[in-house]
């Protein structure tokens, strides 16, 4: 069963990171660490048994393709997984670039100062004069042109809002504030 | 880690026999009373009592209060009729590891004297994020039967992956005065400010211990909130918690307890409120769940004057046999714990990355250490200073610090070997690496014949013996072969049929079973369906098994507690069938895409069944479909 990730992005968004592609593990650098999907939405797992299903013989099985999103594997609880995250991230100072679709200049500010994503979002709010929205798991956020969206460690861009808050500090390299049709399009539904 | 309690909530603890919420054969209990009076037949309720009966009733009633064990209470509660109302009536502490097997009302229509109530929620997959959020196993359902039937005997609740809110907590604490122990293994949905109330409202609390918990910080100071004067408080223990607390308030509350065995901070007390603490309090704990072992964030580094010595505190704690924490360890702090290590039972460095060089001077004095838990920093050379040392381990878990797939490996059949080696009377095991071959895990299999819980976690799918390129069929055949006490498994590698065929063979006294990426057909399965008949839990992940396999196993899922099958080969006809079969049976599809139209052939991505007397839960979510 083939679930796709229902977020299209545009060519100049580092598409690579988010394709799909055979070959040995480990032979694609970009490739994402598994991320413990809260909202279980995201579940690309059956892709990869798909392709193991389909050897028959112990001789022949192939390597297992380039890794896409394997949900909860190996099993360890999200928990001890964001403790070591969180130790490499943690800190005041974290700063990161925020681009806005539109704007002539980037900003920067420091994803430590906030602890949460309401407060985050508050602070763009301000500093760029505009509505961001509601957000919602399903459909992403809706209620303004402005979706905000971040590159996380791997270089995929993910929706701001999408995994627990702690791992977004620790995982966060840049935001962008898309606009227009392309906010639009963006959610995490199945 | 666990405290004793928690430990046995373990899923390894599970006694196989007729459980306590099934009464499949009370239909055909003879009403044994000695003497029938009044009417002629045996099998009616009512009856004139006679003296002889009421004697004999009390000497029943006497005797029952000793069974302690459930399995001896569930086995006393079928000789018949009578047996079974003052079983009913006498046992005080309940056991229902699946909350949706029974429902509330019937738990407290049958069992009047209820003092501890033991509560599991979500299959274990749930941790690994396979099953959506809100799925279930409310707590909020149990909290007013609960109250009206045991009031006000009820005095610990224990609970394991259930969802617990902040008014569940308020409500407990009000019917409850009397309220002594609370432990939340792997729960959610409650806050800072639920556990303000609890604490404020249960004065004769004893035991307050909150493990792997998520509690959202509300930004409520609870520790505050904890009735001020003496405390009878025996065990605190909040690792999990995330959120700052206010440390003068817990320092006094520390001092007012006298009682105070057990202590388990979490990761903003910093080492120098540590020694604080057990300053007060250290020479009565017998655990102690150190917090960060770093320095306070706000503390400027450099800036001390004299530190305190940390060592001399820890040679007070005579009474140390539990050691956990070091959440943020500087391992230069690490010799203040060696006046404890020869006294230490149990050693948990699974939040500390620390090297074997920085081990080594620790684990040389644990000479005692059944129970020890760490990260693969220690690597393999770590896991040779265990071996060479803690001939009495008991208990191994070791953990990966880059749980990815294809990350460093630092931990491999080396250490493993080792291990073995150096520990026979090794029970139970949980090893995470990136490589591992057969021939270790023999070698286990062999040295350590006492395993029951074997549990091997080769982080790459798919991956085979990497030094002879074969699957670890062998190896995990050995173990199930050679470790006649088995009772829980979990395997991972490149695994083909023909180990499901020694785990079918061999397991015979096997309960709790994991599979995640193996298997090459339906026969794999069916071998274990048709050859474990101990089978209690059964989780699969993304493995090839069909409706065919599902089938096989028929016969067995009445007695097992459940079945997790997700992203296999199964159909919503397949699971259907299974559904009609056993109308016990709750067959539950979880995440399928369209409830509305179901077609023969549409996948069952996630399969969750379980026996239940109360049939289909009332609270099922849009993302459920219950077949």
């Amino acid at each position: 069963m083939e679930m796709e990730r229902s977020v299209s992005y545009e060519s100049d968004l580092n598409f690579k990171a988010t394709e799909l592609r055979l070959g040995l593990p480990g032979s694609d650098e970009t490739e994402k660490q598994s991320t413990p999907c809260v909202r279980g939405h995201k579940r690309a797992s059956s892709e990869i048994s798909e392709e193991s299903k389909g050897s028959s013989k112990v001789t022949d099985t192939a390597p297992p393709p380039a890794k896409a999103h394997i949900v909860g594997w190996p099993p360890v609880r999200s928990y001890r997984k964001n403790c070591f995250q969180k130790n490499e991230g943690e800190g005041v100072g974290k700063f990161v670039k925020v681009s806005m679709d539109g704007a002539p200049y980037l900003r920067k500010i420091d994803l430590g100062v906030y602890r949460s994503y309401s407060e985050l979002l508050k602070a763009l709010e301000n500093m760029f004069k505009l509505t961001i929205g509601a957000y919602s798991e399903r459909e992403g956020y809706h209620g303004s042109e402005y979706a905000p969206t971040y590159e996380d460690k791997d270089g995929d861009w993910m929706l701001v809002g999408d995994v627990p808050w702690e791992m977004f500090i620790s995982s966060c390299k840049k935001l962008r504030i898309m606009k227009g049709s392309e906010a639009r399009g963006l959610g995490c539904s199945a | 880690m666990r405290n004793d309690r928690a430990e046995r909530m373990s899923e390894d603890d599970d006694h196989r026999s007729q459980p306590s919420d099934l009464d499949f054969t009370t239909n055909k209990a003879r009403n044994c009373s000695p003497v029938a009076s009044g009417s002629g037949s045996g099998v009616t309720e009512e009856f004139q009592p006679t003296y002889l009966d009421e004697v004999l009733d009390n000497v029943l009633e006497n005797v029952l209060d000793f069974l302690t064990s459930r399995r001896d209470r569930n086995a006393a509660s079928l000789v018949c009729k009578s047996w079974y109302r003052k079983e009913a009536h006498t046992r005080s502490e309940l056991f229902i590891g699946n909350c949706y097997a029974v429902s509330p009302d019937r738990v407290t229509a049958r069992f009047t004297k209820v003092r501890s109530l033991v509560l599991k929620g979500k299959p274990r997959f749930a941790d690994f994020g396979l099953m959506p959020p809100g799925w279930g196993a409310h707590f909020n359902p149990w909290v007013m039967p609960l109250a009206r039937a045991y009031r006000p005997l009820l005095e610990k609740v224990h609970l394991k992956r259930m969802s617990v809110t902040d008014d569940d907590l308020e409500m407990l604490a009000e019917s409850f005065p009397g309220f002594k122990e609370l432990v939340l293994v792997c729960c959610d949905g409650f806050g800072t400010s639920g556990l303000s109330v609890f604490v404020r409202k249960c004065r004769q609390l004893r035991v307050l211990d909150l493990v792997e918990s998520e509690v959202s910080d509300d930004e409520v100071d609870w520790i505050s909130c904890f009735p001020e004067g003496e405390s009878c408080l025996e065990s605190l223990i909040f690792d999990c918690v995330e959120c700052p607390i206010n440390f003068e308030a817990l320092e006094r509350l520390v001092s007012n307890s006298p009682s105070l065995k057990k202590l388990g901070l979490n990761r903003h007390v910093s080492i120098g409120q540590l020694y604080r603490l057990l300053l007060i309090r250290g020479p009565q704990l017998a655990h102690l769940g150190t917090g960060s072992f770093s320095l306070s964030e706000l503390a400027p580094h450099g800036d001390q004057e004299q530190e305190p010595d940390y060592a001399s505190v820890f040679s007070a704690c005579k009474s140390l046999v539990f050691l956990s924490g070091f959440r943020e360890i500087i391992p230069d702090y690490l010799p203040a714990i060696y006046p404890v290590c020869a006294n230490l039972t149990s050693l948990n460095f699974s939040y500390a990355n620390i090297d074997a060089e920085q081990l080594r001077p620790v684990i040389r004095n644990c000479h005692n250490v059944q129970v020890f838990w760490a990260l693969d920093s220690i690597c393999d050379e770590g896991l040779q200073a265990v071996a060479a040392t803690c001939r009495e381990l008991r208990e191994l878990r070791v953990f990966p610090i880059d749980a990815r797939e294809d990350g460093e490996g630092s931990v491999s059949e080396v250490g493993l070997q080792a291990i073995s080696e150096g520990c026979p009377k090794l029970q139970s095991i949980l090893f995470f690496c990136q490589e591992m071959t057969n021939a270790a895990v023999i070698a286990m299999s062999r040295n350590c014949p006492d395993l029951v819980v074997f549990r091997l976690c080769i982080m790459g799918r798919h991956r085979p013996d990497h030094v002879t390129g074969e699957p670890m069929d062998e190896g995990f055949g050995a173990i199930v072969m050679n470790c006649k006490k088995l009772t829980r498994l979990a395997t991972s590698g490149l695994l083909t049929d023909k180990a499901f065929h020694y785990i079918g063979r061999y397991g015979k006294l096997v309960r709790t079973l994991s599979f995640a990426f193996a298997g090459n057909t339906d026969s794999g399965l069916k071998y274990v369906l048709e050859g474990c008949p101990q089978l209690q839990k059964l989780e699969i992940r993304d493995s090839p098994f069909g409706d065919a396999a599902l089938h096989s196993g028929l016969h067995q899922y009445y007695n097992m507690r459940f079945l997790w099958m997700s992203s296999c080969r199964l159909t919503h006809e397949g699971c259907r069938q299974v559904a009609q079969a056993l109308p016990r049976l709750v067959v539950e599809a979880i995440g399928s895409p369209n409830k509305e139209n179901m077609e023969m052939d549409d996948p069952v991505d996630t399969l969750y069944m379980y026996r239940s007397l109360q049939g289909q839960r009332n609270d099922v979510p849009e993302f459920v479909t219950i077949l």
